[in-house]
């Protein structure tokens, strides 16, 4: 489903030229649970984004369900960010002003999904990330593991095939992220394919398949068998 | 995403940041509404004028003693001579034209007038029967000069509404008599109040046949002549045989003659510009608000850079980031500069109140100038920004503080 190959991308940080990813070749099926691990630096955030089609590749190419999506346009490329993936950030970019339930609803509004049908489906995902009663809050009114739900919400409305997580849990006590890591776990029961940077070896080891980055390489690639 | 959707994510924002919303709105609408109320002024002005002006008479062309060039001097005046004068047989010559209506010779003078112990000093003006309907003047009471030979000086006169009050009180004023210089003179009417027209106010007046006058201030010159025109197309015939005649009678040119549109359309011109001079005055506070609105919107969408990142990464395509922010600064810039439109008229209603003779109003061309500039200024600057910022990579967007 997602393909990489000979991927590079590097930074120009003044005249000097800092290479985050150095030549990756990986391939991710559909519905495969993945963690990305490494010391900070390695490049795992730029991968990610890269994945998200965020950010775009020096040179390589990235294939997602056979499509060169590097070569798409910008029109183009926010079609696919909009229709096969969702995107949550370790500081949640939740829209200050407006409530959870219109965070949620945002992907569809710019998707120009009509009201009627936008209502019950913001509606179903609050009452099944238990937010039911918060929907009016806006998201300084919510705890941190709150806002994670809300953003989750946010990335898994439009139904993408694909969830990117960079560091879902990096701002949340034990409890609360172990809460978010099952309502992920969730997701990829259903088929969604999972793709998450993590910090946490106990979180990433849950992972079907670990991939541990080092200075813009992998170092391994390990699946596991499901337990 | 559709319209409404539209509108909603934009007041939405608008609402959000409150403080950035009423400060642009302020310095947009004051921009607006000085640029409004200046040109207001200017006009009222120009159209005080031209009001004055139109009082004095129709098709009204006017002959002054003496040749005036464009420079206001005439070449005889710089040598000290002194010009030939008019006179009332010159007037009635002017009889022979068929462009002409009616003329009237007038004359001015002052002089002492009482009755019984009240007396005031008085502008006496000498001129005949036709006065009345050449100045648009109307009686209040009794009748104006009677018809007849101007060379006759009947004993009568007629008294603006001032000096009648002034000088009779409660008393009958038609049929009795004032005492006017060295002469007396029986009234016969009375003016309708008028007030100020030009600078000369017809409510103090006593108005006497032009041979009275001529007997009164020993002289037999004209101050001018006054001409109705047959109609708007007979003005310049009317104006070329006056001048025709009267040099023919005199030898030489040595009349002035001007038709009331010419000097109307020259402060018509010169009022005209006053108004562009004070509304371009008005506009440099449209341009500092301009300005203003250039640098809070800088800031504010660089602020919510973050935010166009965002968008990004949801799927916004960058078109439909532009329509938000284009959508977000028509509507703020269209409730600022009409709220700074109302602003305006209601500032120049004051005025219009305050000084109920000056016909405040802003002219339509001040008014577009002005909604246009603060429209263009608000648009273009809150666009401009967010145009860079949708074009960013979704993640340099996101990562920006
Ligand atoms: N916008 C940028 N400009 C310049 N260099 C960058 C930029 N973004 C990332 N880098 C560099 O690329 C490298 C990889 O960064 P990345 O954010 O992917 O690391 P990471 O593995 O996510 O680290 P962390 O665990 O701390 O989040 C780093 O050396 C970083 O300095
Ligand atoms: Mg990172």
């Amino acid at each position: 489903m997602i393909r990489l190959e000979h991927v590079c991308r590097s930074f120009n940080v003044g005249d000097q030229q800092v290479a985050a990813l150095r030549d990756l070749n990986i391939d991710i099926g559909a519905g495969e649970y993945v963690s990305i691990m490494g010391p900070s630096g390695s490049g795992k955030s730029t991968l990610l984004n890269m994945i998200g089609l965020l950010d775009r590749p020096t040179s390589g190419t990235y294939r997602l369900d056979g499509v060169d999506v590097t070569a798409l346009d910008e029109v183009q490329q926010a079609q696919v960010r909009r229709d096969k993936i969702g995107f949550v950030f370790q500081f949640f970019h939740l829209v200050p002003r407006l409530s959870a339930a219109m965070n949620i609803e945002l992907p569809l509004i710019l998707a120009g999904v009509p009201p009627e049908e936008r209502k019950p489906r913001v509606a179903e995902l609050l009452a099944s990330y238990g937010l039911s009663n918060r929907a009016d809050h806006r998201p300084e009114q919510l705890s941190g593991g709150q806002r994670q739900r809300v953003a989750i919400a946010r990335a898994t409305i439009m139904r993408p095939a694909v969830l990117l997580a960079d560091e879902p849990t990096g701002n949340l006590d034990r409890a609360t992220g172990r809460e978010v890591m099952t309502l992920l776990e969730g997701l990829v029961e259903r088929g969604v394919t999972l793709i998450l940077v993590t910090h946490d070896h106990e979180i990433g080891d849950r992972a079907g398949r670990s991939l541990v980055m080092v200075d813009g390489q992998l170092e391994s690639d390990s699946k596991r068998v499901a337990p | 995403m559709n319209l409404a959707d539209t509108l909603q994510f934009a007041s939405g924002s608008l609402r959000g940041a409150r403080t950035r919303t009423l400060l642009m709105m302020l310095a947009m609408a004051i921009g607006v509404a000085a640029v409004v109320i200046l040109t207001a002024l200017g006009e009222g002005a120009r159209r005080y004028v031209i009001g004055q002006f139109s009082s004095l008479g129709s098709n009204l062309v006017i002959v002054f003693p003496g040749r005036t060039e464009t420079a206001g001097v005439s070449p005889g005046m710089l040598l000290g001579q002194i010009p030939r004068e008019l006179i009332l047989e010159d007037a009635q010559a002017l009889a022979r034209s068929t462009a002409i209506r009616r003329y009237a010779p007038l004359s001015i003078g002052a002089a002492q007038a009482s009755n019984g112990a009240l007396n005031r000093e008085v502008v006496v003006l000498g001129s005949t029967a036709s006065l009345l309907a050449i100045r648009h003047m109307s009686m209040g009471e009794g009748s104006f000069l009677p018809e007849g030979d101007a060379r006759i000086a009947t004993p009568v006169c007629v008294l603006g509404s001032k000096i009648s009050r002034e000088l009779f009180g409660a008393q009958r004023v038609v049929g009795s008599w004032l005492r006017l210089g060295d002469r007396r003179c029986r009234v016969v009417g009375i003016l309708a109040g008028q007030g100020m027209s030009m600078g000369f106010n017809t409510d103090e007046v006593v108005i006497v046949p032009i041979a009275s006058a001529h007997q009164m201030f020993n002289t037999r010159s004209l101050l001018r002549i006054l001409i109705e025109a047959n109609s708007r197309e007979q003005i310049i015939p009317a104006r070329d045989e006056a001048e025709r005649i009267l040099t023919e009678r005199h030898g030489e040119r040595d009349v002035t003659v001007v038709t009331q549109d010419a000097v109307l359309a020259t402060f018509d011109r010169i009022l005209s510009a006053l108004t562009l001079a004070v509304g371009g005055i008005a506009s440099i506070s449209l341009a500092v608000a301009g300005i203003l609105i250039m640098n809070v919107m800088l800031i504010a969408v660089s602020q919510r850079t973050q935010e166009i990142g965002l968008l990004k990464a949801l799927g916004a395509p960058p078109a439909q980031i532009r329509r938000l922010f284009f959508v977000e600064a028509a509507m703020l810039s269209l409730l600022a500069s009409v709220a700074g439109w109302l602003l305006g008229e209601l500032g120049s209603s004051i005025i219009g109140h305050l000084y109920p003779t000056l016909p405040v109003g802003a002219p339509w061309w001040a008014v577009l100038a002005a909604l246009g500039t603060a429209l263009g200024t608000g648009i273009l600057f809150s666009v401009m920004p967010a145009r860079r910022a949708a074009q960013l990579d979704p993640v340099l967007a996101l990562a920006r503080r």
